[in-house]
């Protein structure tokens, strides 16, 4: 069936800047935030965008991503017309290759996308978390008649030659576009969320596959090409939270932005429905604090026991800290536990990793990262900054 | 045991419930802060591969029903088979209301024949436990057993039982000589959990025998009368059980879910409880917060004290407030300073900044839903 506006969400990508987090899972499945993982935020935005229709464009270790997202259902997204769809390159006869650019992911996925005719396309990422509705951009895209709309955040100006960059005119059409600028004009970054018309879109990366040196990439070589040709492109200025979680550092910072009082970003707002983000909820009781325990500025999930101290953290579901365990400034992943006396500060610790008793790990320098299911003996001391895989302690 | 059916009867209003059963069941009584009663029975069903659920329905079952939905959560959303919700019609033969149990059997009739499972397994709605249903099966087909009763043991009477149980007489093979319904000094000890597992065919015959003397009471008219003529054997159970049938019991039964080894034996990990989805965030304490001793639901925000309490989802404490010994259901708000201490508040409730309430150990005080205080 038609649909207007269909998503299109590039969950490709390795995220090799995140170390041992994305060993063994592509960057979206990266959890986040006590019970969220990365991809939670674009697929609860578009559901609360009203759109139906999202594809999910996976290549690196793409398995837990795949069991994750199943039908849909967690996002409201196992629909009758429409759903979510895992769509991986595939041969087709005698040609196929693996996706070799952003760009080149929608082009391959062009058969796809034609099955529901859409009159436009969103491109998203999952890099960012972020709240936002869609439906306003594509509002403001149908206003302008664009070709393609591009969201932006102003960021400080001393950080705006870390992103791409748009230079617009006064009514938000863009003139030039600067990826990573030595000298930004500009303090407005493209958020690496589109909206194009669709026949347009489709028109450019036909011909962008057909252009040997291309890198077949949105923002090197598609989005050049349509200012190149006059296009009609604007910028769309959100304005609220919106986080690059793509280093070990900033997701670890975007974690602790949930813990301030008032919220940077607030996932508790529960005036307003749409703002909810969905994500799988795991089957636990409540969390326990024990008398003995200690908790302060923390987020704490179901299935949580606590018997130590715990401050100025985040913890997932079903993590055990033991008695004088003390807890700071970490990340504690789904069935993490911390043994009797350890000691942690600005830790991450993946998913059922275990610490024994008495150890000391981390400090206020660089995030220490312990990966997913790794076993630190009793009394080990790690300093700050290592990255701590399953091959550490052999 | 995926050729047994299971059949939960609901639909008791208990008067000693006070406020909290105006408006559900006892079955949709919020327990242990994020489920319903029936949570865990339907999960003990299903963790026994038990694909087919009836659940008969009485007295304000709306709640029962916006809870359990499709069975979704249960994976009992099933093509073949899954999650019935049999409430009570109006027909020739009957008025809406059941006299008895055997009366809503008999108004389910339809249910029990069509359902394809060779035998059906019986329960009530109030009590409290996590059993391993398959090794209760096993048990009943090596005894050879026509019906087979799940029970729990007590050593000692307390000096003022429970007036609604009921008591088993077992001989030294495990088979049930005799039996005390309701008694008010009980002389056996072995007390009946109010699960029954049977061919569904010995049920519907003696169903049909029962009703047709105008019988009503499955425990009276069809267990204890036909003790001598069926082999009735026990099944004990040895972990962790309540029975939820007065603001006591109900208070109790929550505050027991803060012994971690009583917590283990109803949510152990190879039985895990289901329950109806919120996505809630992940609780939140503030700078300030102090919590001990307590469960606390995703959704809540704390920022002042919480102790020997269990917090539903969404509870807000406020600064200053301090919420000791009590029970908070879903919503409730507390405000600043406020003082609360075994108080227990229906979903909903907001208590104004200030105020201060003071039950006992013996009578909380119970505030119904959605007031504001």
């Amino acid at each position: 069936m038609k649909k207007k506006l269909l998503a299109m969400l590039l969950a490709g990508g390795q995220g090799s800047r995140l170390g041992i987090l994305t060993q063994r899972i592509a960057k979206p499945a990266v959890p986040f935030g006590g019970k969220y993982r990365i991809i939670d935020f674009p697929l609860s935005n578009c559901s609360n965008s009203g759109i139906d229709v999202v594809g999910v464009l996976t290549q690196y270790r793409p398995l837990e991503l795949n069991t994750y997202l199943g039908t849909g259902l967690a996002w409201d997204l196992d629909r009758a017309d429409g759903g979510i769809f895992v769509l991986p390159p595939y041969h087709t006869g005698k040609t196929g290759t693996w996706y070799k650019g952003t760009a080149n992911a929608i082009y391959q996925n062009i058969a796809f996308i034609e099955q529901y005719s859409p009159e436009y396309v969103l491109i998203l990422s999952g890099d960012h978390i972020y709240k936002m509705d869609y439906d306003a951009m594509l509002s403001e895209h149908i206003k302008n008649n664009a070709d393609v709309t591009i969201a932006s955040i102003e960021v400080p100006w001393e950080e705006a030659s870390r992103f791409g960059i748009l230079n617009t005119n006064e009514d938000g059409s863009i003139v030039e576009f600067d990826e990573k600028p030595a000298k930004p004009r500009s303090n407005k970054a493209s958020m690496g969320i589109y909206i194009f018309t669709w026949e347009m879109l489709k028109k450019y990366l036909t011909e962008d596959e057909a252009k040997p040196d291309s890198s077949n990439d949105f923002g090197k070589d598609v989005l050049p090409a349509m200012l190149n040709d006059g296009r009609r492109m604007f910028s769309y200025a959100f304005e609220g939270y919106w986080k690059d979680v793509g280093t070990i550092e900033s997701l670890w910072q975007a974690n602790m932005d949930l813990l301030e009082s008032p919220p940077v970003f607030d996932l508790y707002e529960d005036t307003v429905e749409r703002d909810r983000i969905y994500s799988h909820n795991p089957v636990q009781p409540p969390h326990y604090i024990s008398a003995e325990a200690e908790v302060g500025q923390s987020i704490i999930t179901e299935g949580c026991e606590i018997y130590g101290s715990v401050n100025h953290s985040v913890m997932f579901a079903g993590v055990i800290v033991e008695k004088g365990a003390s807890v700071l400034d970490s990340i504690a992943m789904s069935y993490a536990q911390i043994g009797e006396g350890s000691r942690l500060e600005k830790v991450m610790v993946s998913e059922h990793a275990v610490i024994g008793k008495n150890c000391v790990i981390g400090g206020s320098g660089a995030v220490t990262v312990i990966g997913e299911g790794v076993v630190v003996p009793d009394n080990t001391k790690i300093p700050a900054g290592l990255q701590i895989g399953p091959d550490y302690f052999k | 045991m995926n050729d047994t059916f299971g059949l939960i009867i609901t639909g008791e209003n208990e008067p000693t419930m006070r406020e909290l059963t105006r408006t559900r069941s006892v079955a949709a009584m919020p327990i242990a802060g994020r489920y319903r009663i029936i949570d865990i029975l339907i999960s003990n069903l299903v963790n026994a591969d038990i694909s087919n659920v009836g659940v008969i329905t009485q007295r304000n079952y709306h709640s029962l029903m916006d809870h359990l939905g499709s069975g979704k959560e249960w994976d009992l959303s099933r093509k073949r088979d899954g999650l019935f919700i049999l409430p009570p019609y109006v027909s020739s033969e009957n008025t809406g209301t059941y006299t008895g149990v055997l009366d809503a059997l008999r108004s389910n009739i339809n249910y029990l024949r069509r359902s394809a499972q060779k035998y059906v397994l019986l329960t009530g709605s109030n009590t409290i436990y996590n059993v391993d249903f398959d090794k209760m099966y096993e048990a009943h087909i090596k005894s050879g057993a026509d019906i087979t009763v799940l029970y729990n043991h007590v050593d000692e009477h307390p000096a003022h039982p429970n007036p609604k149980l009921s008591y088993f007489d077992f001989d030294a093979e495990g088979r049930a000589i005799d039996m005390e319904i309701m008694p008010i000094m009980p002389t056996y000890h072995d007390v009946s959990m109010e699960v029954y597992l049977m061919e569904k065919d010995l049920l519907l015959s003696e169903l049909s025998m029962a009703i047709a003397r105008g019988r009503t009471e499955f425990e009276r008219d069809i267990i204890q009368r036909e003790m001598r003529n069926l082999k009735i054997c026990g099944y004990k159970y040895e972990g962790y059980v309540a029975r939820v049938d007065s603001i006591m019991s109900f208070f109790n039964c929550n505050m027991d879910m803060l012994n971690g080894s009583v917590r283990r034996q109803i949510f152990a990990g190879s039985r895990p409880v289901y329950t109806k989805v919120k996505d809630e965030v992940p609780a939140k304490y503030e700078i300030g917060a102090k919590a001990s001793n307590s469960l606390v639901a995703d959704g809540c925000i704390i920022e002042g004290t919480v102790e020997n309490s269990i917090l539903f989802r969404g509870v807000h404490v406020a600064k200053g407030a301090v919420v000791r010994n009590s029970i908070i259901m879903q919503a409730g708000s507390i405000g600043e300073n406020c003082e609360l201490d075994h108080v227990v508040l229906d979903k909903n409730v907001q208590v104004r900044r200030k105020q201060r309430l003071v039950g006992t150990e013996n009578y909380p005080v119970v505030v119904g839903k959605n007031m504001i205080i």
